[in-house]
């Protein structure tokens, strides 16, 4: 599913160079769930933008479903990324004016659009058929954090990216949240890559990767 | 919902989120729109005015006048200062020249004009009856002088309206007498007002040219013929206007002996020329009138665009949202430039609107006559929308730019 070979990524920092990753290779499996673990600024969420497709690597190679994409131009990324990413972020991003049920239809609107009942359907399988008309002011942050879960799944891409999906949530609802994502994986095959620093969710996962400073320090099977 | 109404759906989104800064953007545009089309609307009636003006003349009407002409641009002596028309080349122009219906010689003298303690100066103009039809007069009350009267040189005349009110006040100036200069003249006749203008005959008398003479003497030329100052005639067909007008100069040419590169010592002048003329110069006017409502639309463009670069930076996270979940460049361009479009679109609707409205109240005050024709609002509707599309370039151009990811860092 996910290939990495090398991937050092360097950012320019006015006339230096910093370096996030040294090298990075890796493999994720179709259907595999991989929890990214690591210190703040040791890369994960870095990792997680290529992998992501929304970012390229300085140099090493990135094959997706067998296709080396770290080369594409970023129209062509972001078709990518309609067609088979599905992101969940820490701090939601859903867009505020819009009802729960609009922000899952947006997830659709950039891979040939889908219609109204695949969006209620999505949230209704994360439990949110009630809520379709509330804005996200109007949601707990499990709640929000469902609807992104929603809007990520309503497309049914094959990869799942999550980026600390638990970091805003009590621990109550980010178990809710972690249930939803590895039956995500276990129901529909999804393959799931999350980053986090919580030790109970990444154990949730198959795989564990830990990175230090741009680096693959252990990787551990659960 | 249809695919395709995906980014106008979107579009209003972003519009009416931020409800009073759009609308306040949107009134940059109606004020430009609505100017732009209250001005074009005063030039475009002030032109329909004039030329009906003109026209109320006689569409086919020309005039001769004595004296030499230079043509557009030159230097030229004073009009009729050089007598050189004749009832004579009346006589000749009204035999020999074809599609002529009508010919009026006329001469014309400052006479005063006494009734009772009354007394007025004004244009006293001898002519032939035709004079009448040819330039299209029309009776309040009475009769203008008839061939016979003409004949025997009566001493009658027919006064323009506001000659009439002087010397009359609300009196019936019918068979009344009034002395013209040495003669005693009795009024057959009131012309209808035809309000203040080009050459309004208002202000004028008509007379018998054979009764002006006996109180003012006839010049005659060299030949004895007996000069005139101008003559007057109606074309038939107005088709043949330029035909007419060069068969009337080859003809007086050569009773005038004016040899090869002798300039010609008469000016033809048809309405039709003047009213293609005064176009031209009424047309210009209102294009200057409308470019300058045009720079209260740029200002409004450039408002538009202030906006939409604010909105861009505000934002900045709701790009980065779409862009994760597969919006090209194209599509993060697309959506702000038709939110540019949308907010100039609707200012130049509200704006077509106000604008009409605004000519429509002008109009009905009487102060001006106004029209709005359907290219000015083509215009402001296409000028509206390029705007948008203009001044939305950029901003959407930096939209669609920003990096994904620092666009989702982005509080």
């Amino acid at each position: 599913m996910i290939r990495l070979q090398d991937i050092t990524k360097i950012y320019p920092m006015g006339n230096r160079e910093l370096t996030v990753l040294w090298g990075i290779t890796l493999n994720i499996e179709k259907g595999e769930s991989v929890a990214i673990m690591g210190p703040s600024g040791s890369g994960k969420t870095t990792l997680l933008n290529l992998v992501g497709c929304l970012d390229t690597p300085t140099s090493g190679s990135y094959y997706l479903e067998n296709s080396e994409v770290s080369r594409l131009s970023s129209g062509e990324l972001a078709k990518i990324r309609g067609q088979k990413i599905g992101f969940v972020f820490q701090t939601f991003n859903l867009l505020p004016r819009l009802s729960a049920l609009a922000n899952v239809e947006l997830g659709m609107r950039y891979c040939g659009g889908g219609d109204h009942h695949q969006a209620l359907e999505a949230l209704a399988s994360v439990g949110l058929s009630d809520r379709a008309n509330h804005r996200p002011s109007e949601l707990s942050g499990g709640e929000q954090q469902r609807v992104a879960i929603a809007r990520a799944l309503v497309k049914s891409p094959p990869l799942i990216l999550a980026d600390e999906p638990t970091g805003n949530l009590d621990s109550r609802a980010g178990e809710e949240v972690i249930s939803i994502l590895t039956s995500l994986r276990s129901e529909q095959g999804v393959t799931l890559v999350m980053v986090t620093h919580d030790n109970n969710v990444a154990h949730h996962c198959q795989r564990i990767i830990h990175i230090k400073d741009g680096q693959v320090v252990m990787e551990e099977s659960v | 919902m249809k695919k395709w109404l995906d980014p106008l759906a979107t579009a209003w989104l972003g519009i009416s989120t931020h409800k009073l800064r759009s609308s306040l953007t949107i009134l940059g545009i109606v004020i430009g729109i609505a100017s732009v089309i209250t001005l074009m609307s005063i030039g475009k009636g002030a032109t329909a005015q004039i030329l009906s003006n003109i026209q109320s003349m006689g569409a086919n009407l020309i005039t001769i006048s004595g004296g030499a002409s230079s043509g557009y641009g030159g230097v030229r002596s004073a009009g009729g200062s050089t007598q050189t028309l004749t009832m004579e080349d009346a006589e000749a122009i009204a035999e020999q020249v074809s599609n002529v219906s009508a010919v009026a010689p006329s001469s014309s003298s400052n006479l005063q004009l006494v009734v009772g303690s009354n007394n007025t100066n004004s244009q006293v103009t001898g002519t032939t009856p035709e004079y009448m039809s040819v330039n299209n007069l029309k009776l309040a009350s009475g009769a203008f002088f008839s061939e016979q009267e003409y004949e025997r040189g009566a001493k009658v005349a027919v006064l323009g309206s506001s000659v009439a009110e002087t010397l009359f006040g609300s009196a019936n100036p019918i068979g009344q007498q009034m002395r013209m200069g040495t003669i005693i003249v009795t009024v057959t006749g009131v012309l209808e007002s035809k309000g203040a203008g080009f050459n309004s005959p208002d202000d004028a008398v008509y007379i018998p040219l054979t009764a002006l003479q006996q109180t003012v003497a006839q010049p005659r030329t060299a030949q004895g013929d007996r000069i005139v100052s101008s003559i007057t005639l109606t074309v038939s067909d107005q088709a043949q206007t330029q035909n007419v007008i060069d068969a009337i100069t080859n003809l007086l040419r050569t009773r005038h002996r004016l040899g090869v590169g002798v300039a010609d010592d008469f000016n033809i002048m048809s309405v039709e020329e003047l009213v293609s003329t005064l176009s031209t110069v009424t047309g210009t006017l209102t294009l200057l009138l409308g470019a300058i409502a045009g720079i209260s639309l740029l200002v409004g463009g450039i408002g538009v665009m202030n906006i939409m670069l604010v909105s861009v930076i505000e934002r900045r996270r709701e790009i980065g949202i779409l862009k994760a979940l597969g919006a090209t460049e194209r599509d993060i361009w697309g959506q702000f430039l038709i939110e540019a479009a949308f907010l100039t679109f609707s200012g130049g609707i509200i704006g077509i609107i106000v604008g009409w409205g605004v000519a429509l109240v002008i109009d009905l005050t009487g102060l001006m006559t106004t029209v709005v024709s359907a290219d000015i609002v083509v215009l402001a509707v296409s000028v509206s929308v390029g705007i948008g599309l203009f001044f939305g370039f950029y901003p959407a151009w930096q939209a669609s730019r920003l990096n994904p990811i620092e666009a989702l860092r982005s509080e």
